[in-house]
């Protein structure tokens, strides 16, 4: 299902799938030319998930209540992305499969900067 | 340019929209908006889990073909052009960003889509979330400046 949303995102409109620039150029002014077609693809994410939660007996993002995490987590996320112009869905899926060297080198940044994150939050200090 | 429904969205829009609900969707389905899945799959010195490994396979290996047949058309189906290879230059934004992310990533095991996707879903954690990445985002440009200004170690 990903990868059949990125692939009619960009066989018709032209556009790469990646869910950090489409949200990052809206709230940053950068992707002003846009901005109806970047809200039209964050509402079907954002409200679209919700109605199939009645198909499934636990839908549950088990996310931890420890807010601190969370805020750093965020901005982290948000800043990183953005600096790294990508994410998973930008960077993994569609360059990773365009075997683009940028996607490759960003996966393979994320994914280490993820496992060093787990490696210390989980099993080092016990926080996560 | 093309038609408009109802009077503001014309048909890139409700691809877009199509899309995203598509995305969205798939991202709940296939487990990515949770974060303790996602976190096991993260845990390469742990108990990993490799599942979530076919749900990026499983995405990126239609779009090999997808690109080859979009690159060779030049041209998507609605007129836009596809987009430029970016000049493969690996660069010190890319770099911290991926790392920063990645972090991100680890500690909370939501990125980006999953986010969104789960923004109605995850309670106010995945709301508080949602806010600090907007945050980081709009502050990304004063980070990218000082990032650039500093001269390299």
């Amino acid at each position: 299902m990903i990868g059949g949303a990125a692939a009619l995102y960009l066989l018709m409109n032209g556009r790469i799938m990646g869910a950090s620039g489409i949200l990052g150029g809206l709230v940053d002014g950068t992707g002003r030319d846009a901005m109806v077609e970047r809200l039209a693809f964050l509402f079907g994410a954002m409200a679209v998930p919700p109605l199939l939660v009645p198909l499934y007996d636990r839908v549950d993002t088990q996310i931890t209540s420890n807010a601190v995490v969370i805020i750093a987590a965020g901005l982290l996320v948000g800043v990183g992305t953005r600096l790294a112009n990508g994410c998973t869905s930008g960077h993994g899926v569609c360059g990773i499969s365009r075997l683009a060297p940028r996607g490759l080198a960003s996966t393979a940044l994320y994914l280490l900067g993820g496992a060093v994150a787990v490696l210390v939050f989980r099993h080092m200090l016990g926080v996560i | 340019m093309a038609q408009r429904f109802m009077g503001v969205a014309d048909a890139r829009d409700v691809v877009a929209f199509v899309a995203g609900s598509i995305f969205g969707s798939g991202l709940l389905v296939s487990g990515m908006i949770d974060t303790k899945k996602v976190q096991g799959w993260l845990d390469f010195f742990g108990d990993w889990d490799p599942t979530l490994a076919f749900v990026l396979g499983g995405a990126v290996l239609p779009m090999f073909f997808v690109w080859r047949f979009a690159e060779r058309r030049g041209k998507a189906f609605l007129g836009a052009p596809i987009p430029d290879r970016t000049p493969p230059k690996l660069d010190r934004n890319l770099v911290v960003g991926s790392l920063m992310f990645g972090a991100g990533w680890g500690l909370a095991g939501l990125c980006p889509g999953p986010a969104l996707a789960s923004f109605a879903l995850g309670g106010w954690g995945g709301a508080l979330f949602f806010l600090a990445m907007v945050s980081g985002m709009v502050a990304a440009p004063a980070v990218r400046d000082r990032l650039l200004t500093r001269r390299p170690a």
